[in-house]
């Protein structure tokens, strides 16, 4: 897929807790095509001690409306400054970058969608894709407590949705992968994004089931398109890789996790 | 439009703006962005003659004005540069430079003899300054003696433009130029990155595998100035200038600094577009000062 740089601009910035937020864009142009996992490449505008751009994953694309969303962690200078942002500010993008979810060969497939943490992001994407394709995806969500649950709304509108909270303040107490559905229900397909700890759980808990698995990763990285080599993952069959160009998204058999 | 032309060892480069090894991977990474062919020249990823995985991650840390990295020259080896890469590039019309690494004097050498078969690749760089790798590299190019035996063995092997790329990490940079100019070479490229380091307060461990890593970006540019101004009076080869040029007005201080052309590095990252705008800016600096040509302002310092 083409990647573009692009200026857009911020039609609503959306608060959603004290920790994230909901950024919502569009451009005169038409936006390019973009696919679920696929992520962009942020310019942090006004932030002295933000050098490099900051990859975000897709959290929603519209082509309708022409809009593309994304849910923002705060966590450094760079995301606390794209928080101050306003409807009618420029923003600067490269987009798309990296790869996708691969989709299960026909819609009779179970498919679970787990999330942690800003994990959720893509995961809204993904799910809403799937269901266009027919699926009717399971949504498997955690976070410490019920404030931490994010666009609960907007997953309802695609699947079924579950939760889990470390504090037992909405949905089932524990982790993601404590969760019942995963012991009562068959799934076919598991998908994951979050916590590198939860990642490598998940990856356990469908190995243990011999069900397919996709993490996808988010990698430290400079560029975002395959020329600076930092933000690599160690391979079964490639050695080191790109996160940025060969993932975010692989199949749990393609990495060296010892799981 | 000012005559932008410059020339560099045996190639004559339709401008000064070139792109740095190591991140710009082959070129073919940056199509969607602007026509490659528009560059002065292209310096392609670190190559070795074996295969290199690298170091292992995190190889990154992001520093208020630039960037930490110890990527440790993971390549794919000379033969598959050449063999899958080197046919999809040979036709675009800009000098294609294959930056060479090894650890012993013996790889360069037969890195070297590799590339040397390749009738489209202009040029190469002698990388004698990577600080990420434990064997060669870096340890080459901080001293005049070693510096000037890799370039003696690569020069009788290799007769076309032979650029050395210098490494910072010294007392006196004019002491390895002079040292690689005796030796044969066409040009000193400078400056690899610093050596450097990043710390993680709360977990109280160093962020990058390797510890040490190698800084780049706007905040080294003074010295790169600095250097690149004593080296230009040091030899007289033309060299080459780099370290955190992030626009024109950047690339114009080097070039009065003395640098017959200049190298656009850690700023593809962030504007995968800076390398043509940079050529731009520099055609119309050049015209709004009434310069006929980019030569009359290399080396124009009025101090």
């Amino acid at each position: 897929m083409k990647k573009h740089v692009m200026d857009l601009s911020v039609t609503e910035n959306v608060s959603l807790n004290a920790n994230y937020f909901l950024l919502k864009l569009t451009s005169d142009q038409k936006l390019p095509d973009m696919l679920p996992a696929q992520f962009v490449e942020v310019k942090v505008e006004g932030s002295p001690n933000t050098f490099l751009r900051r990859p975000i994953s897709i959290n929603n694309y519209i082509p309708e409306t022409n809009e593309l969303w994304l849910l923002v962690q705060k966590v450094g200078d760079g995301t606390h400054t794209l928080g101050k942002l306003n409807a009618g500010d420029n923003l600067n993008l490269v987009l798309p970058l990296g790869n996708s979810f691969s989709l299960p060969e026909n819609a009779s497939k179970s498919v679970v969608l787990i999330g942690g943490g800003v994990g959720t992001a893509p995961m809204l994407f993904w799910g809403k894709y799937l269901k266009e394709r027919g699926f009717t995806p399971n949504f498997l969500l955690g976070a410490r407590s019920a404030s931490d649950l994010l666009q609960l709304d907007e997953f309802q509108k695609y699947g079924s949705v579950y939760t889990t909270t470390e504090d037992g303040s909405h949905g089932e107490k524990g982790y993601v992968t404590q969760h019942s559905i995963l012991q009562n229900q068959q799934f076919d397909h598991v998908y994951t994004c979050g916590p590198k700890p939860m990642m490598v759980a998940v990856a356990k808990y469908a190995k243990s089931k011999a069900i397919s698995c996709e993490v996808s990763l988010e990698n430290t990285m400079a560029c975002g398109f395959g020329v600076c080599l930092c933000c690599v993952e160690n391979t079964v069959n490639k050695g080191n890789v790109c996160v940025c160009t060969e993932g975010p998204v692989f199949n749990i058999t393609d990495l060296q996790w010892q799981i | 439009m000012a005559d932008l032309s410059v020339k560099i060892g045996q190639l004559d480069l339709k401008n000064p703006v070139m792109t740095a090894s190591g991140t710009f991977g082959f070129g073919e990474e940056f199509s969607d962005f602007f026509d490659i062919s528009r560059l002065g020249g292209y310096i392609v990823k670190g190559t070795t003659f074996a295969p290199r995985q690298g170091n292992a991650y995190p190889r990154m840390a992001e520093t208020p004005a630039g960037m930490l990295n110890a990527v440790g020259l993971q390549n794919k080896g000379v033969h598959y540069f050449a063999d899958e890469i080197y046919p999809r590039l040979k036709n675009i019309d800009s000098h294609l430079i294959v930056n060479v690494s090894g650890s012993t004097i013996e790889d360069y050498v037969a890195c070297t003899v590799k590339i040397a078969e390749l009738d489209n690749v202009s040029g190469i760089e002698l990388n004698i300054s990577c600080p990420n790798v434990k064997q060669g590299g870096m340890a080459f190019g901080t001293c005049a003696c070693s510096a000037g035996d890799v370039v003696k063995a690569v020069r009788k092997v290799y007769p076309k433009t032979l650029i050395v790329k210098l490494s910072p990490n010294v007392t006196d940079i004019t002491e390895i130029a002079r040292a690689a100019e005796a030796e044969g070479a066409d040009s000193v490229s400078l400056i690899n990155t610093l050596l450097g380091m990043a710390i993680d307060a709360d977990k109280r461990r160093p962020i990058l595998s390797t510890v040490t890593g190698g800084l780049s970006g706007p905040c080294v540019k003074p010295i790169a100035l600095r250097m690149v101004w004593q080296t230009a009076r040091a030899v007289k080869i033309p060299v080459i200038g780099l370290g955190g040029i992030m626009n024109w007005r950047d690339a114009v201080e080097f070039l009065l600094a003395g640098a017959t052309a200049v190298q656009i590095g850690t700023a593809n990252f962030i504007d995968p577009e800076v390398s043509v705008k940079v050529i731009d800016g520099l055609n119309e600096y050049l015209n709004k000062n009434g310069y006929k040509s980019v030569n009359e302002i290399i080396g124009a310092l009025d101090v």
